[in-house]
């Protein structure tokens, strides 16, 4: 019974997590989502020019595109943060003053770039030869077909790869601690560490993972969502004409009695 | 912007043409997939507003050449003359809005309605304004006789309805010409009918066509010449009667042999 009670002492403390609540809150949460969503968004555009430049005809395009990614995609995260967000701090300053985010958000976004642009560049490539051909049959170039017809599809096709990968870069966002943040600085895993390390009682992190929880779970459901969404059709777009031969004959014979 | 001379071949006609109806005409067309040669050579013409219809083995280049026609492929060598003038010194962009294709696995946008399939070329290349593009393709949707699911996924309709879209939506951007490549051969047999309807119909109105098919019944009673094709160069032309009846190549009669 001891353990159980040191364990629930030093995982379910309430008082601590009380203590911790407020500043989770109104100061972790905010800071984790702005990284988060800041990154991803960031993140995919820089992606969406890698995919493109990854499937261009020029290899002045291709290569930096492949390297790039395989520099990005294969270093750890927290090197990469540290490099950027301590290498660059000098240039940040000059530029943004002592806020460690826009070089972490820098940070974030490069590492995110490299495995969305990998996601975009896998669901472009899926899209049937025939869709870039039809449109170019109907007079549009290579360029706009690709932008009003192939890569609309491919991203579809990949959404819930994406989403995974923004569930991913949540998690990451807690690694822009290396940086070291103001008390204002401080995203969810800061605040939770913090008052881990100052009481001994790892029940603030707890409820800090418990944040990050509320973040990522509903994230998995949208991608469970798009996934099946995507399987089945949308609602009201069901299987109404498909099979219709009755339709066929019935227009031949319209077609031949004229 | 050079005009070319007469057809060599008997049974072919002058590409020259002053109507609304434009003629097509190839000359010596070669091409080679690497160092598989397609084309070797294809001489081949279609009088301004009648069908012709290209058959074949497979792999002897048919679709190749339609691809030819509106430059998808660019021919190593060889002219392409439509309404008696040479395109091959057009924007292919440009010369793609007056040759309408219909392929044989409809190549239909999935992620867009049936509607918007037709209007999207119409509002970004033509400069439609959405209303303008919708009414335009509703009434190819009606001459196809699917304006009622104008709304609907192209997944959700059946083959013979998703060619017949594509048919519409080539049809939307007003071509000269309309290429066919086998346009239902990827159809159940239930839905064939339907789609040559559409085409036979059109045949009718005067639209110059080059359609590669395999339905020999369809050839007989729409094409104006026939032109049969093997090894990369056309071995035979002549009106649907003769080829059929009368075939001089023994290449062709052996195919008809097969395939009759």
């Amino acid at each position: 019974m001891d353990i159980l009670r040191t364990l629930q002492e030093t995982f379910l403390n309430l008082d601590a997590m009380g203590q911790a609540l407020p500043e989770l809150i109104a100061v972790g949460l905010p800071n984790t989502l702005i990284l988060a969503l800041c990154s991803a968004v960031l993140g995919t555009m820089v992606g969406m020019l890698l995919a493109v430049s990854g499937l261009s005809r020029s290899r002045w395009l291709r290569w930096p595109a492949r390297i790039y990614t395989d520099i990005f995609r294969g270093l750890p995260a927290a090197v990469t943060i540290l490099l950027i967000g301590v290498g660059l701090a000098p240039l940040g300053l000059a530029i943004w003053g002592p806020n460690p985010y826009p070089l972490g958000i820098l940070a974030l976004s490069l590492i995110a770039s490299a495995y969305i642009g990998e996601i975009f560049r896998s669901g472009i490539q899926s899209v049937e030869p025939g869709q870039l051909q039809a449109a170019r049959a109907l007079g549009f170039s290579r360029s706009v077909g690709m932008r009003l017809v192939v890569i609309p599809q491919g991203v579809r096709r990949v959404l819930p790869a994406l989403v995974n990968q923004f569930i991913a870069l949540v998690k990451e966002s807690s690694l822009v601690y290396f940086l070291g943040l103001l008390a204002t600085q401080r995203d969810l895993f800061r605040i939770g560490q913090d008052q881990a390390a100052n009481t001994g009682n790892e029940s603030a992190l707890l409820l800090a993972g418990m944040f990050y929880l509320l973040i990522t779970v509903p994230l998995t459901h949208v991608v469970n969502y798009i996934d099946s969404r995507l399987r089945t059709g949308r609602h009201g777009d069901g299987n109404d004409g498909a099979d219709d031969p009755e339709d066929d004959l019935a227009f031949a014979v319209t077609q031949e009695a004229q | 912007m050079s005009t070319i001379a007469p057809a060599a071949s008997p049974g072919t006609s002058s590409p020259s043409d002053t109507a609304s109806t434009s003629s097509v005409a190839t000359r010596d067309i070669h091409f080679a997939f690497g160092g598989n040669k397609v084309l070797r050579g294809v001489d081949l013409d279609v009088k301004g507003g009648t069908a012709a219809c290209i058959i074949g083995p497979s792999g002897s280049g048919k679709s190749t050449l339609l691809r030819c026609v509106n430059r998808l492929l660019e021919p190593d060598h060889g002219e392409v003359h439509i309404g008696g003038r040479s395109v091959m010194g057009d924007d292919p962009d440009a010369l793609r809005q007056r040759v309408g294709m219909v392929f044989q696995h409809f190549n239909l946008f999935p992620h867009k309605s049936v509607l918007a399939n037709i209007t999207l070329g119409l509002r970004t290349l033509r400069g439609l304004s959405r209303d303008e593009a919708e009414t335009s393709a509703l009434t190819q949707l009606d001459r196809v006789g699917l304006r009622h699911k104008a709304q609907m996924r192209p997944g959700t309709l059946s083959g013979g309805q998703q060619q017949r879209v594509a048919i519409a939506r080539a049809l939307a951007m007003s071509p000269e010409v309309m290429l066919f490549d086998e346009a239902t051969s990827a159809l159940d047999p239930e839905l064939v009918k339907g789609v040559l309807a559409t085409i036979a119909d059109l045949a009718g109105e005067g639209m110059t066509m080059l359609v590669v098919t395999h339905e020999m019944g369809f050839a007989r009673g729409v094409a104006e010449t026939v032109h049969f094709m093997d090894g990369g160069r056309v071995v035979e032309s002549g009106p649907p009667e003769q080829l059929f009846e009368a075939a001089a190549s023994r290449r062709l009669q052996q195919f008809l042999s097969q395939v009759l």
